[in-house]
């Protein structure tokens, strides 16, 4: 028997290293035959921490919230006496959100052990390098990458065949293979889960691209709050130099393929490839202008091909199970899975890995299990700070790289932020301005003071002193940061705005005439009353950390608006649903 | 160790003799300026003009280009910090769950705001862009010398009692 406990981020987060340690200690107590292993992302976030036992014949209980306290009942019933602790087993309902699923990219996630390359070589694991190098040309797997229609997962969705190719038509001898793990997009982690659950994968998919245009180094550029990823990367790499699956010569092909990490230090710019090349010379990430483009003069000069981790893990995949395979998921122009990471309002939030083309409804809803708190849906944000807010009204939108960009966002990386009826759309938009206005780099004026001044405006809107013609300025401005940007950040930073102006215009009308924000969250525009079902509790003014509530034991409270810094800890506290906020 | 008051950047070498290890592994490497501020971050716990300075000297690159470099990336900090590193996510699904009226509450109990350490240099706060466990939102991570805990799903009551409870192991 085994017990397998995910130690990803969230794993670790909701308190996973605990639980392992508490079933390491009772498995010793009571002297138990059980080995206990960890393994990466699950994907079911919301279930973390999980844990799997598996029979000796192979058979899997799945326990999910297995706090320390928990484990006595596991350990008690299931692992000592053979009977599977049901109270903690997952739900048929929880079980869905993985079922629904088509894994590809996060096949190896959750269920084998990150540190240990026997788990991936046991699922065919570089078994498609062996493929590569011993019967195929480099023309080989670039024609059978084209085939699979496998289109960046970054962001941009470019052709991964035609970069390869590109690469490999540069002339020199000396090439370099990035893999930006830079994953700077707040609200997605679908990059973080593959290096932390399955980064024999990535290594993998670099070494066959590597392969296919001529590259004899592959570099990975890490974020540094990623400190897990890095470490399991590392274990990888030293594990993979071992088999000699990295190194000189491999498979007796001739081939020399190496990687090294190079952790990136917080700068969201660095995701255009221009930028992260400066930020690999080690100067600041400032983007330049294309031609020449990175495929012709990359890093330090030379020819340079710079993939995702999503889509270089997608790449051994497509290579063991053939291009055609990998196509015939998905829709016509976009093919093959997406990994999304669903997050905010949301009732199961996590990874889900789907074809494309499936309808938003059945993420969200299907999948997603719909709105927490049984709240209204409102609107989903996708493509981070590049991409926009798609209202519920579009909700049956097929999710890939074509309808998406026709609802004026982006599948971007594949962030999914869902939104309910108590978030405010304009300040969602200030939100991510105030984000872009920070992390432009300050090359392009457009982009530095443009930005800049498009937070004001939105800061204005949204403490109430919106003025006549403000959303207009907005659009305005808009325009003159998309054409007057060099590189995507600022070409895009406008798009939060204009969806939420062109989805969500009568909100900005109801901040900038009505001084009225319908989400009930931005504080200026709101107030705080206690109404006659106050039974004077007291409770709310103990709780006020401004002592702006004040009334007598058994009477009625009242709050001084001028001291009111509308916390809501009144609102939270109060029993008789007696706080009302306009 | 040399005596303070020092201000002309004429350090003794002495003084970074945990740094002379990397930079004999990587002053003359092209491209490794960033690896080395992180590792001298790592070891001092921020870049002091001191450590910037002496950067210069072994790799001759000027320290106002070094400059550049350390406050282009939100990583780099250039004054001390607290014991404890207070990361607080304002990723777009923390935002969306309330990271505002966390960091409300950890101002308040704490008494600093985003930037600043605490008097009694137990804790210095920091926002940052996404930790990337947004399933877990509003989410922190604590660092330190002991580890980097993270704690996800925080409410106002919640994040104080995490801090007042790292106060008193403290």
């Amino acid at each position: 028997m085994k017990v397998i406990i995910g130690q990803g981020s969230c794993g670790v987060a909701t308190g996973a290293k605990k639980t392992a340690a508490e079933f390491e200690k009772q498995i010793a107590d009571k002297n138990l035959n059980v080995d206990v292993d960890i393994t990466g992302c699950v994907g079911t976030c919301y279930l973390e921490p999980i844990v799997d036992v598996y029979e000796d014949n192979g058979d899997l209980t799945r326990y999910v919230k297995v706090q320390p306290e928990n484990v006595a009942d596991i350990v008690d019933s299931h692992l000592a006496k053979g009977e599977p602790a049901k109270d903690m087993a997952i739900s048929e309902e929880d079980k869905k959100f993985i079922e629904k699923q088509q894994r590809v990219v996060l096949r190896n996630c959750g269920v084998i052990n990150p540190e240990n390359i026997e788990e991936y070589i046991a699922v065919d694991g570089y078994k498609a390098i062996e493929k590569v190098v011993t019967s195929m040309t480099p023309e080989d797997v670039i024609e059978e990458i084209k085939v699979s229609g496998l289109r960046g997962r970054g962001g941009a969705g470019f052709p991964t065949w035609f970069k390869w190719n590109a690469a490999k038509q540069s002339p020199g001898n000396e090439k370099y293979l990035v893999c930006n793990a830079d994953e700077g997009d707040p609200g997605a982690f679908m990059d973080r889960s593959v290096l932390e659950g399955d980064p024999h994968s990535l290594l993998e998919g670099m070494i066959i691209a590597g392969y296919a245009m001529g590259a004899s180094e592959g570099v990975i550029y890490c974020r540094a709050e990623y400190p897990l990823a890095i470490k399991r990367l590392e274990i990888a790499m030293d594990q993979a130099r071992e088999k000699g699956f990295l190194g000189k010569n491999l498979f007796g092909s001739g081939f020399d393929f190496d990687i090294r990490i190079k952790a990136g230090a917080g700068a969201f710019v660095c995701g255009e490839e221009t930028a992260l090349i400066a930020s690999l010379e080690g100067e600041r990430g400032m983007p330049r202008l294309k031609p020449p483009f990175p495929a012709a003069k990359g890093y330090w000069q030379k020819p340079t091909d710079i993939n995702n981790v999503e889509t270089l893990a997608n790449v051994p995949w497509i290579l063991f199970n053939g291009g055609a395979a990998f196509g015939a998921m998905g829709t016509e122009k976009s093919k093959g899975t997406k990994v999304f990471a669903l997050a905010g309002k949301i009732k199961k939030g996590g990874l889900v890995e789907v074809p494309m083309g499936l309808p938003l409804r059945e993420v969200i809803y299907g999948i997603g299990g719909g709105i927490k708190n049984d709240k209204e849906f409102k609107a989903v944000q996708m493509g981070g700070p590049s991409g926009g807010c798609i209202p519920a009204s579009l909700i049956d939108t097929p999710v890939d790289y074509e309808n998406i960009t026709k609802t004026g966002a982006i599948v971007g990386s594949g962030g999914m932020i869902v939104m309910d009826e108590t978030t405010c759309m304009v300040d969602m938009a200030r939100y991510f301005l105030d984000f872009t206005r920070k992390e432009s780099c300050g090359k392009c004026n457009y982009c530095r003071i443009g930005t800049k001044r498009m937070l004001e405006i939105l800061e204005r809107i949204t403490n109430g002193e919106g003025r006549d013609g403000d959303i207009e300025l907005l659009e305005e401005l808009a325009v003159k940061i998309k054409d007057g940007s060099m590189c995507g950040l600022g070409q895009t930073a406008p798009n939060p705005v204009l969806t939420t102006i062109r989805y969500f215009r009568n909100e900005y009308e109801d901040h900038i005439y009505k001084k009225k924000c319908t989400a009930k969250s931005c504080k200026a525009l709101i107030t705080y009353e206690i109404t006659d079902a106050c039974k004077g509790c007291t409770l709310c003014s103990k709780k006020c950390p401004v002592g702006a509530i004040s009334g007598e034991v058994k009477g009625k409270h009242v709050i001084d608006q001028d001291k009111c810094v509308k916390c809501g800890r009144c609102l939270e506290s109060c029993k008789f649903d007696a706080i009302t906020v306009e | 160790m040399s005596e303070k008051g020092c201000c002309c950047g004429q350090n003794q070498p002495e003084q970074f003799t945990e740094l002379a290890p990397v930079l004999d592994k990587y002053a003359k490497v092209p491209g490794s300026l960033i690896t080395i501020l992180q590792k001298a971050q790592d070891i001092y716990g921020y870049l002091s003009f001191d450590a910037i300075n002496y950067i210069s000297e072994a790799t001759g690159i000027k320290p106002a280009k070094i400059y550049g470099v350390a406050t282009f990336y939100s990583q780099f900090r250039l004054k001390p910090i607290g014991k404890y590193l207070i990361m607080l996510c304002k990723g777009t699904a923390c935002h969306v769950n309330g990271a505002d009226t966390i960091e409300e509450s950890i101002c308040e109990y704490l008494n600093i705001q985003d930037g600043e350490t605490t008097e009694d240099g137990l804790f210095t706060l920091n926002n940052v862009a996404c930790l990337g466990c947004c399933s877990l939102a509003p989410v922190m991570m604590v660092k330190s010398a002991d580890g980097d805990e993270t704690y996800g799903n925080l409410t106002k009551d919640s994040v104080k009692d995490v801090l007042a409870e790292i106060r008193e192991r403290a």
